[in-house]
């Protein structure tokens, strides 16, 4: 352990115990374990994101934000597009926000294409048909997927109105470059999507996706806390999101 | 009794072969085989994230109870009895200090007979099958 590291964890260790309320005690055989989070993480009751379609579609061909996404969560790469697996990736606008095209759209951007991912709803379907709780709700908002639960069924996808999952056909490794050796893999059978970075936001960092694009084209913020700058950005602008006649209630939403 | 000589003999060696494993133990002096787990070079004078004789009892529990708190409850520091605090993380921690995977975890699962699954998503390639 470096040395940079061992005074963080000591900190950490600190500020938890002060904290206290954060932290938990449960048992292992019989015996007490203390359990606590990183002081600096990042907390919110309903994590959202806002899109800027317009400064967006200014870089036509722009991928930074989802080659940041698939370096650090491992995500595979394969060419047949049954195989692909996909937490943010683009669709053309019709597709994304089918329906949406002529609503007061100056700009022009139903053209161009969308940045999509988990919508992180707030009612989500997925987590109502999972049979093992392996995707299930968390209290920020957050649509978890617990890799270890997941029996590969599929329920989710078939529920998930925005095809927001992807099935593990194969062995993901088969489709990996370099692996970054600080989040897992994934193995054939699992399902997985966008979580949020739920990883980094325990650290306090933003979401991968959002920290890679330059152009400030993605927002994340709570939308429960009224000076957040996802709250002011709906507050100053006309946004919409994905199939909203289904009552799922994203927690993405596109400024157009 | 037709044929003693034959049969005494014969249950005599039967005995004997029955027995071998015991003989072959005292005469060596070897007591059974006992798998032993090799500690990473520096590691030597360090402490685990628990006691040894917690760890070599429990670390499985320990390992699903870290997997389950920082996967579905978001508490991802783990602090031991002495105040330690560490980062709940399969490769992270446990496989930062016992980086021999092969010649430490291994060496016992071998042993026993358990092939933890985790690997299949909780390690590069490289490391894989290290033994
Ligand atoms: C299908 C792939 C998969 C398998 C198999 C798997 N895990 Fe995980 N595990 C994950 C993923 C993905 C995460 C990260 C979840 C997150 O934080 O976003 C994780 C997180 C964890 C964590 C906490 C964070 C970390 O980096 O270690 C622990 C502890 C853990 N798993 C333990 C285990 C154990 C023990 C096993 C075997 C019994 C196992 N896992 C098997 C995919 C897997
Ligand atoms: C700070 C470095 C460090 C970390 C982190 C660590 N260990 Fe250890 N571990 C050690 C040392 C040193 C020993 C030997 C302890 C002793 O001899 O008293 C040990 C002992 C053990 C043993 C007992 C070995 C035996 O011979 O009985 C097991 C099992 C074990 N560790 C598993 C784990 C697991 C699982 C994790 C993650 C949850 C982990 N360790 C994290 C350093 C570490
Ligand atoms: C002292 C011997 C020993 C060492 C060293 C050891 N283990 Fe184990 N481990 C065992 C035994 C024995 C079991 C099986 C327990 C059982 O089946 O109830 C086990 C089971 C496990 C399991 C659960 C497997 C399952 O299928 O349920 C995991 C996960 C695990 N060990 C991880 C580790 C890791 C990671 C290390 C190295 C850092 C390690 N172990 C080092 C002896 C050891």
């Amino acid at each position: 352990m470096d040395e940079d590291r061992r005074k963080f964890l000591k900190l950490a260790g600190v500020a938890a115990l002060g904290i206290g309320s954060a932290s938990l005690v449960k048992t292992v055989n019989g015996k007490e374990r203390r359990s606590g989070k990183f002081p600096q993480a990042l907390e919110g009751k309903r994590w959202a994101m806002v899109i800027d379609l317009a400064k967006c579609q200014e870089h036509e061909g722009c991928t930074l934000c989802m080659n940041a996404c698939n370096q650090v969560h491992n995500i595979p790469h394969f060419d047949d597009p049954r195989h692909e697996i996909k937490w943010i990736w683009k669709e053309p606008f019709e597709n994304a926000l089918p329906n949406q095209e002529e609503d007061f759209l100056e700009q022009g951007v139903s053209k161009g294409p969308a940045v999509v991912l988990c919508n992180h709803c707030e009612r989500p379907p997925c987590v109502r048909v999972c049979p093992t709780q392996a995707t299930f709700k968390r209290e920020d908002g957050i649509v978890m997927m617990d890799m270890h639960r997941c029996i590969g069924c599929r329920y989710c996808i078939v529920a998930c109105p925005y095809g927001s999952r992807s099935f593990n056909w194969q062995d993901p490794h088969l489709g990996l470059g370099d692996i970054n050796p600080g989040y897992p893999t994934r193995m054939r059978g699992v399902v997985e999507k966008c979580i949020f970075c739920e990883e980094r936001l325990a650290k306090g960092k933003l979401p991968a996706c959002v920290e890679a694009c330059p152009y400030g084209a993605l927002t994340f913020g709570d939308l429960d806390d009224p000076g957040s700058k996802v709250r002011k950005l709906l507050k100053s602008r006309y946004a919409v999101r994905r199939k909203v006649e289904l009552g799922t209630r994203p927690g993405v939403f596109y400024l157009v | 009794m037709y044929d003693s000589g034959k049969v005494i003999t014969g249950l005599l060696a039967f005995a004997v072969l029955v027995t071998l494993p015991f003989w072959y133990t005292a005469a060596g002096g070897k007591g059974g085989f006992r798998p032993e787990p090799k500690l990473a070079p520096g590691l030597e004078g360090k402490k685990c994230v628990e006691s040894k004789a917690f760890m070599r009892a429990s670390h499985m529990d320990l390992l699903n109870l870290w997997r389950d708190e920082v996967v579905r409850q978001d508490l991802r520091v783990h602090f031991s009895p002495d105040g330690r605090a560490f980062e709940k993380s399969l490769t992270n921690t446990c496989l930062k200090c016992h980086s021999n995977t092969g010649e430490f975890c291994d060496r016992c699962h071998n042993y026993v007979g358990v092939q933890p699954y985790c690997w299949d998503c909780h390690m590069e390639k490289k490391l894989k099958g290290a033994e």
